[in-house]
């Protein structure tokens, strides 16, 4: 039932109430200032209680916390019960404490003649009370999705003064079916009033059969939110990142299990004779039974399939090879358009405001660019919830802003040669080291493939276990080599890291690749091999799930079993912090694979749907269990923008080009596959067309238009060269908007600087414009000779007989008394 | 001597105060009713046909778990508050969580930061303002001459028309330099 709340308290009345007893009106409302009172209490009580209520959210961070909380603690607590008294607007002298208006209320002259209207009254604000108190933490799978407040028409009365009895008693019942038993039953005991009425209300407020479901978000919404409220915006970047990748790949599921694994499964080929029964090593090595199956390149029939039907009597044909030809190719294709359109939207909007500021450069201390206030304003994080996650970024916050403090006070002295020349030194043994171990792990790989002895289907899993174990060992070789070298701030330090695993991570798929189609595709027979592309495709379905594997027993042994040694054994307060660069990049190592593999093997894709959504909540479960978030700041827009660079360019463009060069220029094997008697995979287009034109010689010009446009180099050269025009035109086009906006930034700073000089010294403003037209050198150049050449809206042109129109807010205010400011 | 103009106006409140908040879903909006009701459900109706004004006290609306810990918690149910005093109506409700999410824009989300970070309400973020905000942040971590060190030095840089106190534009000007702002100022409901 709705009625005017109104929690401003009317002080007449609460002094009357508090001179004459017998008014009973106003002896209830008097609770309401002890109601105002315990909520500024309870919101700090609620704090505790939470704590020991809610057990799996526990951080041990209690030794960290500092003796000024309690000093803080306690000022807040003072300012929440002023803040109260000044609502109140009580005089002074005239306030009293919780605990004595609890006294006086419970005094036999403020009881006598409490009608039972009243004592429920009474009640039911105390339940009120309990209830918040002992509402836990409402999880966050319980948002009630009530009915849109619209339509029903409800019984709303406004402006109940004289409540009646009966409302408040519902009031009552209600408050007390959603207290818990214990509470109720407590309650109850407690209420003045006679035993037949206790019994119907506790009748009335048993627990009934929920009348409103309320469908909980889902799952994958619940932990997103669990892992933001805790850790921030950086971890969580890792965790949506692995959410757009299980968008790409379950798009690329679609397209290839609709258009290539459906038609084939329901007119399956003729099966040679001898094919192997299921085993469990199939799940692992993707061969044997799995071999002669829809999920690899080999099974695919190379003719078109008909099928008749009986009803129309026509027959519905459906090409393979060229199914299979263009549907890899468009999956290819929009892939790369809905990446640039991803890259385009998180990278404009970060490099737009990244102007003032280079890629991977240290702030300028000396030049007034706003760190320090940057840092007061823009460096908390709303989404952080959990209370020792808010107390962990207090004291990183204050850790910076004293490193800075430190820095500006100091000023940059010059590092003498010598320390110069031993820095580099250093970066140079350091790149040394990793490169070193790049090219090492990189020609280990080379010489086990080649003689490696294929003996069991067992043994095909070598190669795939020592490359995943390169790929876990090497970034802790690449970790030690940066520990001894000294960067000039910590966003350069991760991007020299996140070049070092990409490194290594690109020559391994380099020289996996170089084995895979340069060796194997070209001489198959050598290896003893009929069909070299489920081959292939069964490779790098053992490659995925060996990553997956390595990365889940990675987060077993690095994050589970280091943090209960380093507490244990080595006795750190401080648990493991998530590497989130590192985790990205075996994500997008995962995803290149699968990429690569999708020519070979359609439902790869469908390995590694499975593999990221498990992937997603057992990091998420260890996540919460063993990390704590990263004492450096974590810059997460910039990291997004890294990110997806990363995913379009080594690794997508990497993986169509593999396609691609498989496509055009490897013969297919001779036995299996949809393209056995072609001489390479493209063919099967230009038969297609060929065919068509046969068939209906109409389509002739698509024959011309193949003939001369696609197959023709030159016409190929010339769409290159104007494709890469038109990107030369846009960065240019982004250029001149960066440079335009520094100058625009720079004219802002001088124009407030001069007209504070110029109305420091003795100037009649009325000539402001004639002032403006004797401008003091080094006035910036008028904007419209940079907005002529270049799309810009809406253009700015400043002449100099125009006095600068500024937006309102900017008319600097007027400080005579200002000291003269530091000259242009 | 001196001929100066009047002193300019404070900020026009029609410039300042900016248009509400872009609409949610639908869906989102029947989270915000559910979470709404959930803080005072014998208050709080589940239909809202004849408009009831209900308001719930600031104090119940910082018991949320989305706010309990927020240092500055206080200071949002104030600004999106119609009498400033942080009785929030389900329409100031959703108007404070459709700012704050993720989709709202750049120059609304500096709007509502820099009410929230104006302490005293004077449309500037004078010296006092920052160390109030300074403090709620680090907690006591920082001495008072550091806090203070902290604030004159954070003006100085950011103040650009030389009145030692930070107008909207300087506040605007610096936020537009950070670009994990949006991102920060952000909660996720």
């Amino acid at each position: 039932m709705a009625r005017n709340v109104n929690f401003d308290l009317d002080p007449h009345r609460l002094e009357a109430c508090l001179e004459s007893p017998v008014d009973e009106v106003g002896l209830h409302n008097s609770f309401s200032q002890l109601l105002m009172e315990e909520e500024s209490q309870e919101a700090i009580e609620l704090l505790e209680r939470q704590n020991e209520l809610d057990e799996e959210e526990r951080d041990r961070v209690d030794d960290l916390s500092s003796p000024d909380e309690e000093i803080w603690r306690r000022r807040e607590d003072v300012e929440g019960e002023e803040e109260g008294r000044r609502l109140l607007d009580l005089p002074t002298e005239e306030r009293w404490s919780s605990a004595t208006l609890r006294v006086l209320s419970s005094m036999p002259s403020r009881t006598i003649g409490r009608s039972r209207g009243a004592i429920i009254s009474q009640y039911y604000n105390r339940t009120m009370q309990l209830r918040r108190r002992r509402q836990s933490k409402p999880s966050a799978g319980h948002f009630s999705r009530s009915a849109r407040p619209s339509i029903c028409g409800y019984g709303v009365e406004t402006d109940d003064v004289t409540d009646g009895d009966r409302n408040k008693r519902d009031h009552l019942v209600n408050n007390l079916q959603n207290l818990p038993a214990s509470d109720r039953v407590r309650m109850l005991r407690a209420m003045p009033l006679s035993v037949a009425e206790k019994n119907d209300l506790r009748l009335c407020s048993s627990p009934r059969f929920p009348v409103r479901f309320n469908p909980p978000s889902p799952l994958h919404q619940v932990a997103l939110k669990k892992v933001s409220g805790r850790f921030g915006t950086g971890v969580l970047s890792y965790f949506l990142f692995v959410k757009t990748l299980l968008f790409f790949n379950l798009f690329l599921f679609l397209v290839t299990g609709l258009f290539l694994a459906l038609p084939q499964a329901i007119h399956p080929p003729s099966v040679p004779p001898g094919r192997v029964s299921f085993s469990g090593l199939e799940l692992l090595t993707g061969g044997g039974y799995f071999s002669e199956s829809v999920m690899y390149y080999g099974y695919y029939s190379n003719y078109t399939v008909t099928r008749n039907c009986s009803s129309s009597n026509s027959s519905l044909s459906y090409n393979i090879p060229l199914a299979y030809f263009f549907t890899i190719g468009m999956a290819f294709f929009i892939t790369c358009i809905i990446l640039v359109y991803r890259y385009k939207h998180t990278h404009t909007h970060t490099q737009i405001l990244l102007m003032s500021k280079s890629f991977g450069r240290s702030f300028r201390i000396d030049k007034s660019h706003g760190i320090l206030a940057m840092k007061v304003f823009c460096s908390w994080d709303f989404k952080v919830i959990k209370k020792a996650s808010v107390k962990l970024r207090s004291e990183n916050i204050s850790t910076q802003l004293k490193e800075l403090l430190a820095e500006t006070n100091q000023k940059p002295g010059q590092k003498s040669v010598c320390q110069k020349a031993g820095r580099v030194t250093v970066h140079g043994v350091a790149w040394l080291i990793c490169v070193g171990g790049v090219l090492g792990c990189v020609l280990a790989i080379h010489f086990f493939s080649e003689h490696i002895p294929l003996v069991t289907e067992a043994s095909l899993l070598a190669l795939p276990v020592v490359v995943s174990l390169f790929n876990l060992l090497l970034p802790g070789l690449f970790n030690a080599a940066a520990w001894m070298e000294e960067y000039d701030s910590p966003s350069v330090r991760a991007y020299v890291s996140i070049s070092r695993n990409l490194m290594l991570k690109t020559s391994v798929l380099g020289v996996l690749c170089y084995r895979w189609l340069g060796r194997i595709a070209a001489e198959p027979e050598k290896v003893g091999l009929n069909c070299w592309e489920t081959f292939v495709g069964q490779e790098l379905y053992r490659f995925l799930l060996m990553d997956f594997i390595f990365t889940i027993l990675d987060t077993f042994f690095g994050e589970f079993l280091w943090r209960l040694f380093s507490q244990k054994a080595l006795k750190r307060k401080r648990k493991p912090v998530f590497d989130i660069a590192r985790n990205v990049l075996e994500l997008i190592y995962g995803q290149t694979l699968a990429w690569l593999g999708v020519l070979f093997s359609p439902l790869l894709p469908a390995v590694q749907i499975i593999k990221l959504l498990l992937l997603f909540y057992i990091k998420q479960a260890s996540v919460m269990m063993n990390c704590q978030s990263p004492r450096k700041p974590y810059r997460a827009s910039q990291m997004t923008t890294i990110f997806i660079t990363l995913l379009c360019f080594p690794s997508f463009l990497g993986a169509a080009v593999c396609v691609t060069y498989t496509m055009w220029s490897i013969r297919p094997s001779l036995s299996c596959g949809p393209f056995r008697s072609l001489a390479n995979m493209c063919q099967s287009g230009k038969l297609w067309v060929q065919e068509l034109e046969s068939h209906n010689p109409n389509l002739s010009w698509l024959t011309w238009a193949h003939s001369y446009l696609v197959e023709n180099p030159l016409f190929l050269f010339l769409a290159a060269g104007a494709f890469m025009i038109v990107i030369y035109f846009h960065s240019q086009v982004v250029d001149g908007q960066r440079k335009i906006i520094s100058l625009l930034q720079e004219q802002i700073e001088n124009v407030c600087s001069v007209s504070c000089r110029i109305y420091t010294t003795d100037v009649d403003v009325r000539t402001w414009p004639t002032v403006a037209a004797q401008r003091p050198a080094g006035w910036p150049i008028p904007l419209h000779s940079f907005t002529s050449g270049l799309p810009l809206a809406p253009p700015i042109s400043l002449s100099p007989s125009v006095p600068l129109s500024l937006p309102p807010s900017r008319s600097p205010p007027l400080s005579p008394s200002r000291s003269p400011p530091p000259p242009l | 001597m001196i001929k100066t103009f009047e002193t300019p106006p404070p900020f026009a409140s029609q410039w300042f105060d900016p248009l509400p908040p872009p609409a949610l879903s639908s869906g989102t909006s029947c989270r915000l009713h559910g979470r709404f009701h959930e803080l005072a459900p014998h208050l709080v109706p589940m239909d809202y046909t004849n408009e009831p004004d209900i308001r719930l006290p600031l104090t119940l609306i910082v018991t949320m778990p989305e706010l309990k810990e927020n240092p500055f918690r206080n200071r949002i149910v104030e600004v999106f508050s119609e009498d400033g005093q942080g009785n929030l109506s389900f329409n100031d409700f959703v108007d404070m969580f459709s700012a704050l999410c993720e989709t709202a824009p750049r120059e609304l989300k500096a709007i509502y930061a820099f009410k929230i970070y104006d302490f005293n309400g004077d449309n500037f973020l004078c010296k006092e303002d920052l160390e109030k905000t300074l403090n709620r942040l680090t907690k006591g971590e920082l001495t008072p001459e550091e806090v203070r060190l902290v604030c004159s030095k954070a003006i100085e840089e950011a103040d650009l028309d030389g009145d030692s106190k930070l107008s909207f534009s300087d506040f605007e000007n610096m936020i537009s330099k950070a670009p994990d702002f949006l991102s920060t100022f952000h909660i996720r409901i």
